[in-house]
């Protein structure tokens, strides 16, 4: 079964390939095979997920037959652990729902579209299964590649034409820094196998090759993942590509960065740094909180929906970064629950606002202001449903993500950073929700009394908003297709399952211990050899987790009435003297997002020496 | 004198990376990306060098000769490859700027702004 | 030059450029300080020990009977990374294509940066000749290329490149126009894509053959033979049907936007 692995990658490579032939094949049969292709990605993928999880150590095939010799990998190994497949799982599923969705979104996509989409799906597949390094680069850089092209794909509009370009020069910067670490550490290793790398390593000390080899790697990484401050490419990425395309950008492309920082630590750098854990925690929960803390900000006074859930998706990255910056297998538990849920949540918000746009053409929510009554009322409540779940509301949604994390921080002893997520949920599940209220309920007019205490776009920025949105889809239709609803729907409805089942979280917790179990992952790799499985913690759920959900659903609702409520509330809370400053600080951080390409690798570089620096300092 | 070519490849990245930085031309820019690039091929082929070593093409030489690492080689080969292929992409996207919008210097394009 | 919208002007950003250097310089410094740390680990220049490289220069010969081991990593140990890297240059070209493609209100025409009434004269003669000349040759060379590339340097990637560059000869010549009435694009963009999926299928070959997928299973010759080393001679002409097909489209995109697509007269900019 394992050696149909690859297929897995090179199916829809091959599909795609041949839609690059057959340029004039109809729209129709253009739809009906990608979507097939989709589909058996998925089932695929589950099938194999099945496998692995009926067995107790990784699954491990080697491209082109190349067993290793005596602990030397000759070829290019895949790897299968429960985490990983399920991460390429949820990246199938993505790439199904983005073609469903795309079905009736697009007025005439072209096969270019769906062979970019198809080898975008299969860069991810291969990029979550790889076992070598370098080879987790070259499909870094596919996915990459894709990514930059489907964010063009309206390229004679000037937004997407420098979202584009700023997204495409900051990940080529990103790519570099990662392949500075991987010649540092074949240099060191003489390998580029991942388990290999990772018993060579094993013995020595982090000396500063190492420590620099790993913080290049991160650092690439961390472009990819949008972590503060590599993050402005995205937000004015995700506003910017075709909706579809963004399903899949903000449901699962950010997260494989953040997959990517935690696979290269815990297969090849635990043995080195492990002595130095404390501190590493600590630079990682600084850049994880921050980022967390950003995005949430900024996100509470965008009106342009794509662009918020752009910033959503980025504080989101920032909680699961904390996640993995815990260091601990608790904390990789939480953070695959988080993107697993906030993943499909996402997904569900963006094909919600695709269907908005598709039926008003229109996508920012002052504009929207009462027009989503147009829209089929179970879209309002699917998207209400998905705001919701973002907060973590018990038993819903990100709640079992967040309850592990809490468990986690207060277990090594960093519990000051559960107050850092939980008002990042709050602030974003508020966004979400204030926009939901004025689109869906028509609250909080939008004319006059401005609720947002800091400003508001001008009129010209409202239409040049639309005239984007409409250049995209089919014109303003009568109907919302009911496959975009049910599409919308089976995600939000599959994100807010993810916390309904506590086996689902023991699951978790046996996975993150595989994961995060060098020895055995090197055992099995090299060796085909099989080494016992660590106990992992009963975590029930308890009083405290209930409680902060509940915080968040409340706070989360409650602030979202604030600001939509008629009169100034939100400004009157506010001390006379505080808020000239607060909304200059606040209008500075938002003109940080200057679209400049220069800027934002000015700020990548400032970004990556101040990682470098703490590492440094961290390890010594 | 050994460190020399690492020495290089770290100050052909910071040049080609400060070119970015303060382009005012998004064809320069894209030539400087280019140039970030590269230091990445030097980097690699620098730590597969061997003293005296022949390259890893034994059609003329006896199989067991000393010879250069082809591990290196072959993933420079890869990475000239990415590079072209971003290079392209990216000047396309100049190509469009030019086109539609008159202007080549990225400082002046328009983001989408809320 | 076409003309844009009016007077565009650097936008104000809310660091100035001048910070902006500054900036930059300072971590750029801290960056050089930190590379610097971390290279001084490596091994002295020259000194090589990786076990990788080391095995492989001993064991492709008498295992693969290719005599360019680079060929060898690229196309049979690590057969499965040229797989990604081709999938790359495949998806830049369709990238490249949806950013160039012929707009709506956009149509062909002659250059009209001239001056008016200036005589433009085409290319020598002396130049047309050898140009076209050279044509022929080139793309023998590549096919020499591709064909031996498991034996001598080269391979599918190299002599796609010579191929492509033929393209480029006959633009030199001046003779673009008249080849692009008569050139097949159709043609160029299926030689891509069959170049992207015969590599998958050689790939599926193998596990269908029962063998694992890219696995070299065909049978292996004398190394220094045309036909020796197995899957990978095929591989590699995939992989040149691949590269000369994307980089064709890529030149010839270029070239039509700089000579034939001009904007309709009037038509809404932007």
């Amino acid at each position: 079964m394992e050696k149909l692995a690859p297929l897995a990658v090179a199916g829809p490579f091959l599909i795609a390939a041949l839609f690059a032939i057959s340029m004039p094949l109809s729209r129709r049969r253009d739809d009906i095979v990608s979507i097939v292709t989709a589909s058996a990605g998925v089932v695929f993928v589950g099938a194999m997920l099945i496998d692995v999880l009926s067995r107790d150590v990784p699954v491990v095939t080697w491209v082109g037959g190349w067993q290793p010799r005596a602990g030397v990998a000759l070829g290019i190994s895949m790897a299968f652990d429960p985490l990983s497949t399920s991460l390429a799982l949820l990246a199938a599923v993505l790439v199904c729902a983005a073609f469903l969705f795309a079905w009736r979104y697009f007025a005439t996509p072209g096969p270019i579209f769906h062979a970019l989409m198809l080898v975008f799906g299969g860069a991810m597949a291969g990029f979550c299964l790889s076992g070598d390094l370098f080879n987790l680069f070259v499909f870094f850089e596919l996915m990459s590649v894709t990514a930059y092209a489907l964010t063009a794909y309206r390229s004679e509009e000037s937004g997407p034409l420098q979202g584009a370009l700023t997204f495409a020069v900051s990940n080529t910067v990103g790519a570099v820094f990662i392949l500075f670490g991987i010649a540092l550490l074949y240099a060191r290793t003489g390998a580029l196998n991942l388990a290999q790398i990772g018993v060579a390593l094993a013995h020595g000390h982090a000396d500063g090759l190492v420590v620099g080899a790993f913080a290049f790697l991160c650092i690439g990484f961390m472009v990819k993942a949008a972590v503060v401050p590599f993050h402005f490419w995205l937000a004015d990425a995700y506003a910017v590509a075709p909706t579809p395309a963004c399903v899949i950008f903000s449901g699962v492309m950010s997260d494989l960065g953040i997959y990517a920082i935690a696979r290269v630590y815990w297969t090849m750098f635990d043995g080195p740094f492990h002595a130095h854990l404390e501190t590493l925690r600590l630079v990682f929960l600084l850049f994880g909180g921050v980022t967390a803390l950003w995005g949430a900000v900024l996100c509470l006074a965008q009106h342009h929906l794509k662009r918020l859930l752009a910033f959503v998706t980025i504080s989101q990255i920032g909680m699961a970064l904390i996640g993995v910056g815990l260091f601990s297998t608790e904390g990789i538990a939480a953070a695959a629950l988080l993107i697993a849920a906030d993943g499909l949540l996402r997904a569900g918000l963006f094909v919600a606002i695709g269907a908005v746009i598709h039926r008003t053409g229109s996508v920012n929510e002052l504009r929207l202001y009462r027009l989503g009554r147009q829209v089929p009322r179970p879209l309002a409540a699917i998207f209400f449903a998905g705001a919701l779940g973002l907060a973590g509301p018990p038993f819903l949604g990100a709640f079992s993500g967040k309850r592990v994390l809490e468990h986690a921080a207060i277990d090594v002893g960093h519990g000051w950073i559960i107050v850092v997520f939980v008002v990042a949920a709050i602030l974003t599940a508020a966004a979400v929700l204030r926009a939901g209220g004025r689109v869906f309920l028509g609250w909080g007019a939008p004319a006059e009394d401005d609720p947002i205490p800091f400003g508001r776009p001008t009129g010209s920025e409202v239409e040049r908003d639309d005239d984007e949105a409409e250049a995209e889809t089919t014109g303003a239709p009568d109907t919302t297709p009911p496959v975009m609803i049910a599409t919308a729907g089976a995600l939000v409805a599959g994100g807010l399952a993810i916390s309904l089942f506590p086996a689902l979280v023991d699951k978790a917790l046996d996975a993150a211990a595989r994961f995060t179990d060098r020895a055995a992952y090197a055992a099995v790799v090299l060796h085909g050899a099989k080494l016992p499985l660590p106990d992992t913690p009963n975590l029930g759920v308890d009083a405290l987790a209930i409680l902060f959900g509940l915080l968040s659903v409340g706070g989360a609702v409650g602030i979202a009435l604030a600001v939509l409520s008629p009169r100034h509330r939100v400004r009157e809370l506010v001390p006379l003297r505080l808020r000239g400053p607060l909304r200059g600080t606040y209008w500075a951080v938002r003109r940080l997002h200057s679209g400049q390409a220069g800027d934002y690798v000015t700020w990548l570089s400032v970004g990556a020496a101040t990682f470098g620096v703490l590492l440094a300092a961290a390890t010594r | 004198m050994s460190f020399l070519p690492f020495a290089i490849a770290i100050w052909i990245f910071l040049v080609g990376l400060y070119g970015v930085v303060t382009s005012h031309h998004l064809v320069h820019l894209v030539i400087c990306l280019s140039v970030v690039q590269s230091s990445t091929y030097l980097l690699l082929l620098g730590i597969g060098y061997r003293t005296n070593g022949a390259a890893s093409i034994f059609v003329d030489i006896p199989p067991n000769t000393k010879a250069v690492d082809p591990v290196v080689k072959a993933l420079t080969l890869t990475d000239v490859v990415v590079g072209a292929a971003v290079t392209a992409l990216l000047l396309a996207l100049a190509v469009q700027a030019q086109k539609r919008f008159g202007t080549l210097d990225p400082d002046e394009l328009d983001p989408l702004r809320d | 030059m076409s003309a844009g919208e009016g007077p565009a002007r650097r936008r104000d950003s809310e660091i100035s450029f001048a910070t902006r250097r500054r900036l930059f310089l300072v971590s750029g410094a801290v960056l050089a300080a930190l590379m610097t740390w971390a290279l001084a680990g490596m091994p002295a220049f020259g000194d090589y020990h990786g076990i990788y490289g080391l095995l492989l220069n001993r064991v492709a010969v008498p295992q693969e009977h290719a005599t360019n081991v680079i060929t060898a990593v690229n196309f049979d140990y690590r057969g499965f990374d040229t797989l990604g890297e081709e999938f790359i240059l495949f998806a830049a070209v369709l990238g490249l294509a949806l950013i160039l493609r012929e707009r709506r209100d956009e149509e062909e025409g002659p250059p009209d940066d001239d001056a008016v009434g200036r005589q433009v004269s085409g290319a020598s003669v002396a130049v047309r000749l050898i140009t076209v000349a050279l044509v022929g040759p080139t793309v023998l060379l590549a096919g020499y290329i591709i064909a031996h590339g498991a034996i001598t340097p080269g391979g599918g990637f190299q002599g796609g490149v010579i191929a492509a560059t033929a393209l480029l000869f006959v633009y030199l010549g001046g003779e673009y126009l008249a080849l692009r009435r008569i050139r097949p694009l159709p043609l160029v963009e299926i030689t891509k894509a069959t170049g992207a999926a015969g590599f998958v299928l050689i790939g599926i070959a193998g596990l269908i053959w029962g063998v694992a997928f890219l696995d070299n299973w065909l049978p292996k010759g004398t190394p220094g033979d045309v036909f020796s080393a197995g899957t990978m001679q095929l591989l590699s002409v995939a992989v040149g049907f691949e590269i000369t097909g994307g980089f064709v489209l890529i030149l010839s995109e270029f070239l039509d936007q700089t000579i034939v697509l001009r904007r309709r007269r009037g038509a809404r900019s932007g």
